[in-house]
């Protein structure tokens, strides 16, 4: 039953558009699901291999600026972003890895958020390739429906699913999770910890950049202040994989569910809409105090809590 | 024949010299206790011939290759293996997962790594203890998790930094047969340790350090009745 459970899942999500849902659900639905897509990426690095990022809209906007130029500048179909950007991002994430992962714990995060920062000011100056604050406009969309975008991202979630099931569970998952609890032990069994982290913030990156590069072709507008934002992309990545559960499965897509239905609801509340960062953040407090592991790690917890409150 | 050979070994850190001209060797098959007071350097000189620190003067040769400035998962690979005085079991992850993670070192496959890692775990008795999360392990055994998962690497050197610190006797008794079956095995030993009278008993070699200098080297009995090392050392322990 558990190991049949992803393929439920996802049959169950592939027969949704059949529903007829309307546009703005369908919306939400592929959200949710390239949301996942990033944190199951975030969860890769940050989760399993214990290295925080704090600036994964990089990674992201790569990957949309990607698609972007490729059919601004070579006038070819955006879609050819999707594998594409997995030699773009990788490259540059070969780049980043070898600047930040000298750096260990905050200071990695620091170096991170800085690379976001730099990329996003980079991103606005270059005119000459990305038509900086102007943005990239994508002339006609590829569907005016929804439901192919959903299948698309659809694929791309469960093959990200299988992908990070399989190698948490090798040899390379070892190896990562060794780096989290221990680096210098790490490094004494032998494992070499500087190739581990790159490789991992290697695969970590590619798969951002592949919803990155979905993202321009769903929403046929990018600019820089959108793709490389630190609250709505990078911020939005760790809360997402913090509530869900760090180092789980289902963390992303729990917290994927969780975030854009709560972004939704907060920003639909008249007045109070616009500080819903500022929700954000409480909830972001509260999870650390309460749930450390997130909802899918501290499930126990939680059922147990709800099983007094019951009796009581 | 000498697997490490330790060669003018100095290492400074500012104006602290940790370590000066060092020079022994340790013999294949055999084990060579490292004593010393508190504070004499043996640890440094651990993480040197390990690769965390390069050494300031000299070099360490291992199995005739200098490995001075190597990194540690390098000179791991080449077959040496540590423990370490704090230990450093990676806490969230069972005892099994612990040692499967190390065993990854010399097998591909996971099937393997288990396999591999069960015998460790037998061999170290902690089979009973594998699903424990390694956190919540008691000291003595996460001491000898700590030895179990360096065998995992399959090495033919190993370095034990005070694997029998806070041990109750019958711990201490259960790692002394290890130690011994570990070097029946062929693994050549290096241990760091102050308890004496185990030291004493399971060394085939002692070197002493002071200050971060070599005083004395020698069998057991020349040891103990070495006038410098009774004055730096062991007279301390028999006048407590």
């Amino acid at each position: 039953m558990k190991k049949a459970s992803p393929y439920l899942l996802a049959a169950i999500l592939a027969v949704l558009p059949l529903l007829g849902l309307s546009s703005y659900w369908m919306h939400i639905l592929i959200l949710v699901v390239m949301w996942s897509v990033i944190g199951m990426a975030w969860n890769l690095l940050g989760g399993y291999c214990g290295q925080v990022s704090f600036g994964h809209a990089a990674f992201f906007g790569v990957g949309a600026y990607t698609s972007g130029i490729l059919y601004n500048k070579l006038h070819i179909s955006a879609w050819w972003g999707i594998p594409l950007s997995i030699v773009a991002t990788a490259v540059f994430a070969l780049v980043i890895g070898f600047i930040c992962l000298r750096l260990r714990g905050p200071f990695f995060a620091l170096g991170t958020l800085a690379m976001g920062v730099i990329l996003r000011v980079s991103a606005e100056n270059l005119t000459g390739i990305t038509e900086g604050d102007l943005g990239i406009m994508l002339q006609e969309r590829t569907w005016v429906e929804k439901t192919w975008y959903f299948y698309i991202i659809l694929l791309l979630a469960m093959l990200a699913f299988i992908a990070i099931k399989m190698i948490v569970e090798s040899k390379l998952g070892y190896y990562f999770v060794a780096i989290r609890e221990d680096q210098d032990a790490a490094e004494s069994l032998g494992i070499n910890t500087t190739f581990y982290k790159t490789v991992a913030l290697t695969l970590s990156a590619v798969i951002t950049g592949l919803a990155g590069a979905f993202y321009t072709n769903y929403m046929g507008y990018i600019d820089p202040k959108i793709v490389f934002a630190l609250h709505d992309i990078s911020v939005v990545t760790i809360m997402v994989v913090m509530v869900g559960g760090v180092a789980t499965y289902w963390g992303p897509f729990v917290g994927a569910i969780i975030m854009v239905f709560l972004a939704e609801m907060i920003r639909s509340i008249p007045k109070l809409g616009a500080a819903h960062h500022t929700f954000f953040g409480i909830l972001l407090i509260v999870i650390i105090i309460y749930l450390p592991n997130g909802i899918v790690g501290d499930l126990p917890k939680l059922k147990r809590l709800f099983g007094v409150r019951r009796s009581a | 024949m000498a697997v490490i050979e330790v060669k003018g070994v100095s290492r400074f850190f500012g104006g602290l010299a940790a370590l000066t001209d060092v020079t022994f060797d340790v013999q294949k098959g055999t084990i060579l206790g490292l004593i010393g007071p508190n504070g004499a350097g043996k640890t440094t000189l651990f993480n040197v011939v390990n690769g965390f620190y390069a050494p300031s003067r000299g070099e360490v040769r291992f199995n005739g290759n200098v490995i001075s400035g190597l990194k540690p998962h390098q000179i791991c690979r080449m077959g040496m293996a540590r423990t370490f005085q704090v230990v450093k079991p990676l806490q969230r992850m069972s005892v099994l997962d612990n040692v499967i993670a190390s065993a990854f070192l010399r097998v591909k496959n996971r099937t393997e790594a288990e396999q591999l890692a069960f015998d460790t775990l037998r061999f170290t008795g902690l089979y009973e203890d594998r699903d424990v999360i390694s956190k919540g392990l008691p000291l003595g055994k996460r001491k000898r998790l700590e030895i179990a998962r360096a065998l995992a690497t399959q090495p033919e050197m190993l370095l034990l930094d005070e694997s029998f610190a806070g041990l109750n006797p019958a711990e201490l008794d259960q790692s002394i047969d290890i130690i011994r079956n570990i070097k029946a095995k062929g693994i050549t030993i290096m241990i760091i340790e102050h308890h004496m009278k185990v030291i004493m008993s399971i060394s085939d070699h002692i070197v002493v350090l002071n200050y971060g200098q070599k005083i004395a080297e020698g069998s057991p009995d020349q040891i103990r009745s070495n006038p410098l090392v009774v004055e730096a050392y062991l007279g301390e322990v028999q006048g407590a």
